[in-house]
């Protein structure tokens, strides 16, 4: 018997697919492939909604390796809204350039329907699956732009380095599955106990370690990043840099804390390292761009680094400061989700208006397009964590998880490195908003030709969406700490 | 008047500028004129709310914090909207919602390029709203949320409206504008301290049980010693990390001169007035109550720190030749002052710091008013150009005069209080604390002052004195104009009133502050 209600999320979008694969077929304006795709991803909220409100607790299908829990509810709202928000961004932009429209659709939802499966994954198989649905359309997306050799290169390096990372990562999920006799998440934890000094499971959980490491981008596995998000149309690059990256750390968060959470001497000290190199790497190399793609690239390397920050101190942990731990990584996503969307959405706006993708060509943008400046500043200052917008509230939870329980002198390392990074992120932001704000008018841009190109109306609404979300979770954090907050019961393997 | 104590006053005085800021930002930025009334009516709004709290604060009970609420903000980190004021924070937020209201009358008419009033209106207002908001905080995280708000305003103040001189870093080949330097400088060096004054927040909650970020809840707890030892001290050294910047501490004080040199007039009037102060009340709210222990081990430590302040500030307003640069540093030789008070411990030292940090606020917002007016009308700072000011716009250079000596610590005068206070103050520091350190710190606060003196008699004489200069030969210059006159008049006011009468602040602090110092350190 199979509870189709707990999968009812998964099975509208897979109908959503179809349909907007075969509406692409017919003779209709392409616009209505885009309506149908977000009115499949609205319709796909509709049950997470009942799911969530009926509170009936956990689901477990197909004999536990798929289960639906608030963990799995919250990150599969936290994908749809990203998916919806990619959409928004994505009309206008493809309708502009004439590229593939129904195609395009059909592949984002793959990816996000991946991302919802990853989240309910609870064994090795399935989540593996999962990445790679979440990856190979991303492949396909991040060269749509045919004709341009970076979008090419862009597609070619993320194919490349996203099989080399699924080829090690299936590598190191082969040995767990050899030393442990088992797929299944429970299986692992149950027979992992003690198997911390065993070399061969330390090997195989830090090559899994290494393949998620890859899909998030924390350094040293981050090279793919700038080259592929510049080349990528850039809503392609929102959603690699939001949607696709999430469902890389759902996979950490449910292998780490289930799977391996008998073995956290192992990854502990591992992510230590990743956390404090994505951190200090990631900012000090964007301090140098001038493109303003590669800077967000580089800037969603640090976040990545600041989300792995909770994780890093979780063998030291007791219950309580897991749960903080954990709550801290899906609340900074969440965030995170807003912010970089809000900021790669800015990004297009402005580009279009001034043709030019470098942080130079902003120079100037308040004077003709306030609204657009405004925007700029309140999603690059989210990102830097300043109060009141939404960011602060990330950095802050994710600074509480990691001096919790009984913090020692690693964790307060940690703190500090990540608190010198902060500082240092806030100056390229900075740098961006000076240059809208402070800076005359270059001459090559026609104000007055940037001043009449209208934004597409999806484009408004995703800013729209970002910034009222950014801005109503900086003065009242709890809207979204609430969803954080509702998962814990997973790390305390509830 | 029963919803105004239950925590409603203090919310109108803190957040009737922000509701005024979405206001303006909603008027078309044509109509200007409707802009400034707007803005003008929510400073007013809040200046008066401020007032009512005066009257509503029981003067009788300074110690017990008033006009208070505690609400749930954000549950899943047990923090709280807990606001309240008690003596020491009282008169700190009067200050602020007045000085707002002066910057925003002088604003009237006096626009820095480029213009556009509406932006500046939103950003004094938000500015406003952060820095009530922080005086009157008594939850950590809310405290840390209105402490950063004031920093996005000011950063765009002084990047947009700031001096456009160009100026030359050593090791860049480019030059930069003033504005654009001083602005990133002022953003970074706060942000760096902040960051790491979080991190100490957060160490205190972990540590405090029940789990809490209560301000008055931890200092019971700091009461009972349960943040000592080397945890203590390295929080004490974060927080410092945090407060020191703001204030600004020797040697972290690099951001001011240029950060007040380079902002607008209104812009220097706030930081100096009133943002420096955030710095300083911090240490007093919550170092000192709530790392009682650690206080006493770093208390030499600030002396030291705070009397090369006194004395660095003044030999390097010796050393300037830019009017408004001497004014910025002198702020760092009078924040050394209420540095020394606080080090000090005792219940004279911290009052002299709250009345110093109020005398500040008046005497410097009122030099930087008038520097801006100066420079407004001579169109340079340099004291070498200027000269015979007071035969130029006699009104003005009177004023300039008697601000001078009040900020020199004439008695009589605001100024004298706070300096004469913390130097009475660390003759006698709390027991337990070096007196050989203290007394040498009192001698060398004490040399000070006379270099205070020098340094302001010297601008008064460059400036205000003499023949003018041969290059305002037959020039008229406009004397104060109303709005100068309508926003000076107060401070003027407000510094003879001080000056002569104490007792309006010490009326506050005292039982506060007696309270404070006798319940941390049993003094």
């Amino acid at each position: 018997m199979i509870d189709y209600h707990a999968l009812a999320p998964e099975l509208i979008l897979a109908g959503t697919l179809v349909g907007v694969l075969l509406l692409d077929l017919l003779p209709v304006e392409k616009y209505w492939t885009a309506v149908l795709a977000l009115t499949g991803l609205v319709a796909a909220a509709v049950p997470l909604l009942s799911l969530a409100l009926l509170e009936e607790g956990e689901r477990s299908l197909f004999s536990g390796s798929y289960v639906v829990d608030d963990y799995a509810l919250v990150l599969k709202g936290l994908f749809i809204v990203t998916g919806f928000i990619a959409l928004l961004m994505s009309v206008g932009y493809l309708e502009l350039d004439r590229y593939y429209q129904g195609e395009f659709y059909f592949l984002l939802l793959a990816s996000v329907i991946g991302a919802v499966v990853m989240a309910s994954s609870r064994d090795l198989i399935s989540i593996f699956i999962g990445v790679e649905l979440v990856s190979i359309p991303g492949f396909l997306l991040a060269g749509w732009r045919k004709g341009d050799a970076r979008s090419n290169e862009a597609a070619l390096k993320f194919f490349i380095i996203g099989v080399l990372s699924s080829a090690v990562m299936l590598f190191g999920m082969s040995i767990v599955y050899g030393v442990t006799g088992s797929i299944d998440f429970a299986g692992i934890a149950a027979a992992s106990a003690g198997l911390v000094d065993e070399p061969a499971m330390i090997l195989g959980v830090l090559l899994v370690i290494a393949g998620f490491g890859f899909k998030v981008s924390a350094v040293p596995f981050h090279f793919w990043v700038p080259d592929t998000y510049e080349g990528s149309p850039t809503p392609v690059a929102a959603f690699l840099s939001v949607g696709s990256k999430a469902a890389g750390f759902v996979g950490l968060l449910s292998l780490c804390f289930i799977a391996f959470a008998e073995l956290k001497e192992i990854w502990g000290p591992a992510i230590w390292i990743l956390a404090a190199a994505s951190m200090t790497i990631g900012n000090l190399v964007a301090l140098r761009q001038t493109n303003i793609v590669r800077l967000l690239g580089y800037s969603s390397i640090a976040h990545g680094g600041f989300i792995l920050v909770p994780f890093a101190m979780a063998a030291s942990f007791d219950q309580v400061a897991l749960g903080d731990a954990f709550s801290a990584t899906v609340t900074y996503l969440l965030i995170y989700a807003f912010m970089n969307l809000g900021a790669f959405a800015v990004v297009i706006a402005v580009s279009r208006k001034i043709n030019r993708g470098d942080i130079a060509g902003w120079a100037g943008l308040f004077t003709y397009a306030p609204g657009l400046a405004t925007l700029a500043t309140i999603f690059f200052f989210s990102l830097a964590g300043l109060p009141p917008l939404a960011g602060w509230f990330a950095k802050f939870v994710m600074f509480r998880a990691v001096l919790g329980g009984g913090a020692n002198t690693w964790a307060v390392v940690l703190a500090a490195i990540a608190a010198v990074n902060a500082v240092v992120a806030l100056y390229y932001y900075a740098k961006i908003v000076k240059s809208a704000w402070m800076d005359p008018v270059p001459e090559s841009i026609a104000s007055a030709d940037a001043r009449e190109t209208q934004l597409a109306p999806s484009l408004s609404l995703a800013l729209g969406i970002a910034a009222v979300g950014v801005v109503a979770v900086g003065f009242f954090p709890q809207v979204l700490a609430f969803f954080g907050d509702a998962t814990r019961a997973l790390a305390l393997g509830g | 008047m029963e919803w105004f104590d239950n925590g409603w006053g203090l919310s109108l005085v803190v957040f009737l500028p922000l509701v005024g800021a979405f206001a303006v930002m909603a008027i078309p930025k044509t109509n200007e004129l409707v802009a400034k009334q707007t803005g003008m009516f929510f400073a007013a709004a809040s200046f008066v709310a401020s007032v009512v709290a005066i009257l509503r604060f029981d003067f009788g009970n300074t110690a017990r914090f008033q006009l208070d609420t505690d609400l749930t903000w954000i549950s899943s980190i047990s923090s709280n909207f807990h606001i309240g004021v008690d003596g020491i924070s009282l008169p700190l937020v009067v200050l602020s919602t007045f000085i707002t209201l002066l910057a925003m009358i002088y604003s009237w008419d006096h626009w820095p390029e480029p213009h556009n009033p509406k932006m500046f209106i939103v950003l004094m207002l938000v500015l406003a709203t952060g820095m009530a908001g922080t005086f009157v905080a008594l939850d950590l995280i809310l405290f840390f949320v209105f402490f950063e708000l004031v920093l996005l305003p000011m950063y765009f103040m002084i990047g947009i409206w700031g001096d456009r001189t160009p100026m030359k870093l050593p090791g860049f080949k480019r030059e930069v504008e003033t504005r654009l330097y001083a602005a990133i400088k002022f953003f970074l060096f706060t942000l760096f301290g902040s960051a790491f004054m979080l991190l100490g927040f957060i160490a205190l909650f972990f540590r405090s049980a029940p789990h809490t970020f209560d301000m008055l809840a931890l200092s019971e707890m700091g009461r009972a010693g349960l943040f000592t030892g080397s945890f203590g001290f390295w929080v004490f050294g974060a927080l410092f990390l945090g407060f020191a910047v703001k204030v600004p501490m020797w040697p972290l004080h690099t951001w001011l001169p240029d950060a007040h040199t380079a902002a607008p007039t209104v812009g220097s009037v706030l930081l100096a007035a009133i943002m420096l102060k955030l710095g300083s009340y911090g240490f007093i709210r919550i170092s000192l109550p709530i790392l009682p222990q650690e206080a006493r081990e770093w208390a030499p430590a600030i002396a030291i720190l705070a009397v090369i302040a006194i004395i660095y500030g003044s030999l390097a307003c010796l050393a300037q030749t830019d009017m408004k640069r001497l004014i910025a540093f002198s702020s760092v030789g009078h924040m050394g002052f209420v540095m020394l008070g606080i080090a000090t411990l005792t219940d004279v030292g911290i009052n002299a710091a709250v009345i110093g940090m109020v005398a500040h606020g008046v005497i410097t917002g009122l030099l930087f008013f008038l520097a801006g007016s100066m420079s407004h009308r001579y169109h340079t700072r340099e004291m070498a150009r200027l000269g015979g000011n007071q035969k130029l716009m006699p009104v003005m250079g009177g004023i300039l005069a008697f601000t001078a000596m009040a900020s020199l610590g004439l008695p009589g005068l605001a100024g004298f209080w706070g300096e004469f206070m913390a130097l009475f103050g660390s003759f006698n520091p709390l027991d337990g604390l070096s007196l050989g350190l203290f007394r040498s710190a009192m001698v060398i606060g004490a040399i000070g002052t006379v270099l205070t003196a020098g340094y302001m008699l010297w601008m008064l004489q460059r400036v205000n004195l003499g023949e003018p200069k041969a290059e305002w030969a037959g020039r008229e210059f406009h004397d104060v104009d109303r709005f100068e006159m309508a926003a000076w008049a107060p401070l003027v006011l407000a510094i003879l009133a001080i000056g002569v009468f104490p007792k309006i602040v010490f009326a506050a602090t005292d039982g506060a502050v007696e309270q404070l110092v006798r319940s941390a350190f049993g003094g």
